[in-house]
């Protein structure tokens, strides 16, 4: 692969406070939101080339590109996505991506200072939805000086914010990817939620949320959670060719209850992994946030909305993804088109499950780049 | 655009919600969205042509129209289009059930295995046909559900639909005006039906 987007630097900025708090969809206000957030390629004159990046549950604003004395090896999350020639190019596109409001990795969450106690928020953070993501997004746009987008992008939770993004604020988006997403978490998606949220509140580290300060953080819960959440972003096919049935440092079982196999071995380090990087609260929150997602929930507005937006939508979906099955990706592109929107859409063949849109997949990257094309050409960006 | 597309567009009447099964390059559509202000969506099962769509801004699903078909709401678009595609489906019988209940209007062109060249080729030569509208070798076709248009009309009328309008097309693909509309099972190379039901 060519080079990327080299050496980058996470940024920040404070969208909201003082006299101007966040008032979230259902009331409650946030007074200070801070957001973190990197960039690549350069804003056009005419202001028209922002390509906006959504990330997932566990992801961050370090998308492309490697940080000071990082390892080349490891660049940001959608890397390959990402950079010169690449389908999001940035030799053309100023691409922007955003810690979204209740993570935890530089963007105002559960574990941020609440400023009227001074202390972490914890439970006290109020509950957050799809669009009050968007909210903050479209302030970062505003003191970034950017009015609308050539396209945003997003995989899975990403995708959710892209799709309420268009339906909310008709007119700001050319093109929208949406990309392994679901547009309303099924019975199972909930119940596996379910059980992930309760991993984390059974954790007696717990602590009603307020583990901060204790000296000892839900890591057994957390951990817990992300190795469900793991299974269902594998297929088994994936799992089959990664694992099989090998055991982990051995040629023989050993017989009992400890890691033996190496599909174990793999779970408990993806949960090891993730503690050490992310916070229990910011999962609780997110988590919720994508059980009640329901953009369609009212089908008139989003028809005027739509209708109104101009909005040309890639629907995206991979056969071996359990999580959000290519059923949810064609329910999302049977509702926008009843609500008079173009859509194209097309299920990618891969293996690799739900986070088959990490994957530098040809046949996905192709479609994304002439999709990303035609947007350019029509806003005449060379 | 092909000749015989230009001839399903004129057929379409300005500002119709069209679906185009096999929608190929979406020249078609395309033309339909801009010179007729339709709302168009393609079905297309080749990447090629898939991508193709993408670069002309043409929406498009990937995938077999026969399946795609199933999943489309009753109703949901005035004109449904299949052009020189009912002889590649697996079932002719549904898709064109499948048409009717999805628009009021249908729009379908075929090749005519009716046509003379071809009775004498299988005729006198005993051997499979190749002509400039059907090209292929018998062992390499994607044709294949090849009929008359005997037999195509006789399938609309079971399939409970009325031929509102029929255009019958030499072997360029383009509207005969000579003795062709006088004879089609026997003279023309393929035809463009308007149907309603």
């Amino acid at each position: 692969m060519p080079p990327g987007v080299g050496v980058v630097e996470t940024q920040r900025a404070v969208v909201f406070d003082g006299d101007r708090p966040l008032t979230l969809d259902s009331g409650a206000q946030i007074p200070r939101v801070e957001v973190a957030y990197e960039t690549y390629g350069r804003l056009n004159a005419e202001r028209s080339n922002a390509v906006f990046i959504c990330h997932a549950l566990s992801g961050d604003a370090h998308a492309a590109g490697i940080h000071e004395g990082d390892d080349p090896d490891r660049p940001g999350w959608w890397d390959n996505i990402i950079g010169p020639g690449r389908p999001l190019d940035t030799d053309r596109f100023f691409v922007i991506c955003a810690n979204v409001l209740g993570g935890c990795s530089g963007t105002t969450g559960p574990s941020s200072p609440d400023p009227r106690t001074g202390g972490p928020y914890g439970l006290r953070f109020p509950l957050i939805q799809v669009r009050d993501l968007v909210t903050v997004h479209r302030a970062l746009l505003a003191e970034l000086g950017v009015e609308r987008l050539l396209a945003a992008v997003g995989g899975s939770l990403g995708g959710m914010q892209v799709l309420q993004w268009t339906i909310d604020h008709p007119g700001e988006i050319d093109g929208a990817l949406v990309i392994a997403a679901s547009g309303r978490l099924s019975a199972q998606n909930i119940a596996f939620s379910a059980v992930a949220r309760e991993a984390i509140m059974r954790d007696p580290d717990f602590n009603g949320g307020d583990y901060y300060d204790t000296g000892a953080r839900p890591d057994r819960g957390l951990g817990l959670a992300r190795m469900i959440g793991h299974i269902t972003y594998l297929s088994e096919e994936s799992m089959r060719e990664k694992f099989g049935r090998r055991i982990q440092d051995a040629e023989m079982p050993r017989f009992g209850f400890d890691v033996d196999f190496q599909v174990e071995s793999y779970l408990h380090y993806q949960g090891q992994s993730f503690v050490e990087r992310f916070d229990a609260n910011t999962y609780l929150y997110l988590g919720r946030v994508m059980d009640y997602f329901d953009p369609f929930r009212d089908p008139v507005k989003v028809q005027r909305r739509v209708e109104a937006g101009g909005t040309s939508y890639l629907v995206l979906s991979f056969d071996s993804d359990w999580r959000f099955s290519t059923a949810h990706s064609k329910e999302i592109a049977a509702e926008l088109r009843l609500a008079g929107a173009p859509v194209t859409f097309r299920e990618i063949s891969s293996s690799h499950g739900h986070d088959s849109f990490l994957f530098a997949i040809p046949d996905y990257h192709e479609t994304v780049s002439g999709f990303m094309d035609r947007l350019a050409g029509e806003r005449d960006i060379g | 655009m092909r000749p015989d597309l230009d001839i399903v567009a004129a057929m379409v009447a300005p500002g119709s919600r069209v679906v185009d099964l096999g929608c190929g390059d979406g020249a078609l559509l395309e033309t339909l969205i801009r010179e007729k202000g339709c709302e168009g969506l393609g079905i297309e099962r080749d990447p090629d042509g898939f991508h193709a769509c993408i670069a002309r801004g043409v929406p498009v699903t990937q995938g077999d129209l026969e399946a795609e078909l199933e999943e489309i709401e009753a109703g949901a678009f005035d004109v449904a289009i299949l052009s020189l595609t009912l002889q590649a489906v697996r079932h002719p019988d549904r898709v064109l059930a499948g048409m009717k209940r999805i628009a009021p209007r249908q729009i379908v062109s075929l090749p005519n295995f009716g046509h003379w060249r071809l009775r004498a080729g299988l005729a006198l030569r005993g051997r499979m046909p190749v002509t400039p509208i059907l090209p292929y070798q018998w062992y390499d076709t994607p044709n294949i559900h090849l009929c008359t248009l005997n037999d195509f009309e006789r399938l609309t009328d079971e399939t409970g639909m009325e031929i509102e309008r029929r255009v019958v097309l030499n072997g360029n693909g383009e509207a005969e005006r000579g003795p062709a509309k006088l004879a089609p099972n026997l003279l023309a190379q393929g035809a463009v039906y308007a149907l309603e039901g």
